[in-house]
């Protein structure tokens, strides 16, 4: 079991999983986003790669309307 | 006449930068960033939320990045570190596109920048290969000492984010804009068409803004007021006003051949 801050919030997972896989199990699979994790880019083209580890904290971002 | 503004070495067309913030829908916010013919329009970045609502359509589809130009935001902002990791993380979302608005705030009620939070972030953000379009207060120092970072537009407010005051301090402006190269926008304040027009006959380059589109009666009719009020405002500055003077002794028509009564 590892457990991952996502936006502020606790999240548990019963496994190390890839951020593509997180990605997907958010719902968040062709949405336009950004990953900050533990304060560094992900880079959209290591998604698959990066594997998420307990305690990370994570900030899942998009574009909204703003001034 | 070819007069189009250039930020970055990029040419538009429109000098009104207009935000998309505040309004009821996605289809008033298109509808009116329309009206407007604004070219470069401000997003933010935010949170996710993450698993509500994950058919909700996103802004970037009604306002594609290939019919705009983008400019991400640090709105809310209130330290160096925030406002440079929210950049960073608008350019992992747009694919790496760099021109950017730095936007630092100092206090939750008066919205007023915080200069020196915005120094900081300025140089960290210039040093990482972003275009920094950065708000500031009408200070001519500060102004000059963003430009020498290397921001490529320089956007004092005129008034407070959001007031609606118009442009309280045109002598400052005017300061500023003498001792600044880069293109300087008018960034917050504007209430209505009139004040964007002041904002342009003063000499401005551009005038962003949000709040005096998105919070009047009918956004659509006030966005198409503040096209035709900042290309009025640039054609008057352009074309170089009258001296002002409390009367003339010149008439509009010829003083010669005027009937009279009376016989000479």
């Amino acid at each position: 079991m590892i457990t991952v801050s996502i936006n502020g919030e606790p999240r548990q997972f019963p496994q190390a999983i890839s951020i593509a896989a997180f990605i997907e199990e958010m719902g968040l699979t062709g949405k336009r986003i950004a990953l900050e994790r533990n304060g560094e880019i992900v880079p959209r083209s290591t998604f698959a790669t990066q594997q998420l580890a307990d305690g990370d904290r994570l900030e899942v971002v998009v574009a909204v309307g703003g001034g | 006449m070819n007069d189009n503004l250039i930020i970055a070495g990029k040419s538009y067309s429109s000098r009104l930068l207009v935000g998309t913030g505040k309004y009821k829908d996605f289809a008033e916010t298109q509808a009116a960033v329309e009206a407007s013919g604004a070219e470069i329009i401000t997003i933010a970045i935010r949170r996710s939320n993450i698993g509500q609502n994950p058919n909700e359509p996103s802004l970037l589809e009604i306002l594609p990045p290939s019919k705009y130009t983008l400019l991400p935001n640090t709105a809310g902002c209130y330290t160096a570190d925030d406002a440079v990791r929210t950049l960073r993380l608008a350019r992992e979302l747009l694919d790496g596109h760099t021109l950017a608005k730095l936007e630092v705030l100092g206090d939750p009620q008066s919205l007023y920048p915080n200069v020196v939070e915005t120094i900081a972030a300025a140089k960290t953000l210039v040093a990482e290969g972003f275009q920094v379009m950065v708000y500031t207060s009408d200070d001519p120092i500060i102004a000059k000492q963003l430009e020498d970072i290397g921001c490529v537009a320089i956007m004092p407010l005129a008034s407070l984010i959001g007031s609606g005051m118009g442009i309280l301090n045109p002598w400052n402006l005017q300061l500023l804009m003498e001792r600044v190269q880069v293109p300087v926008i008018v960034d917050a304040g504007v209430g209505t068409a009139s004040d964007a027009a002041i904002a342009m006959e003063l000499g401005c380059d551009g005038v962003l803004m949000n709040t005096a589109i998105a919070a009047a009666q009918n956004p659509v009719l006030m966005a198409g007021a503040m096209k035709k009020a900042v290309e009025a405002g640039r054609e008057a500055y352009l074309a170089g006003r009258m001296p002002k003077k409390l009367y003339s002794a010149s008439p509009s028509s010829p003083t010669a051949g005027i009937i009279s009564s009376v016989r000479s």
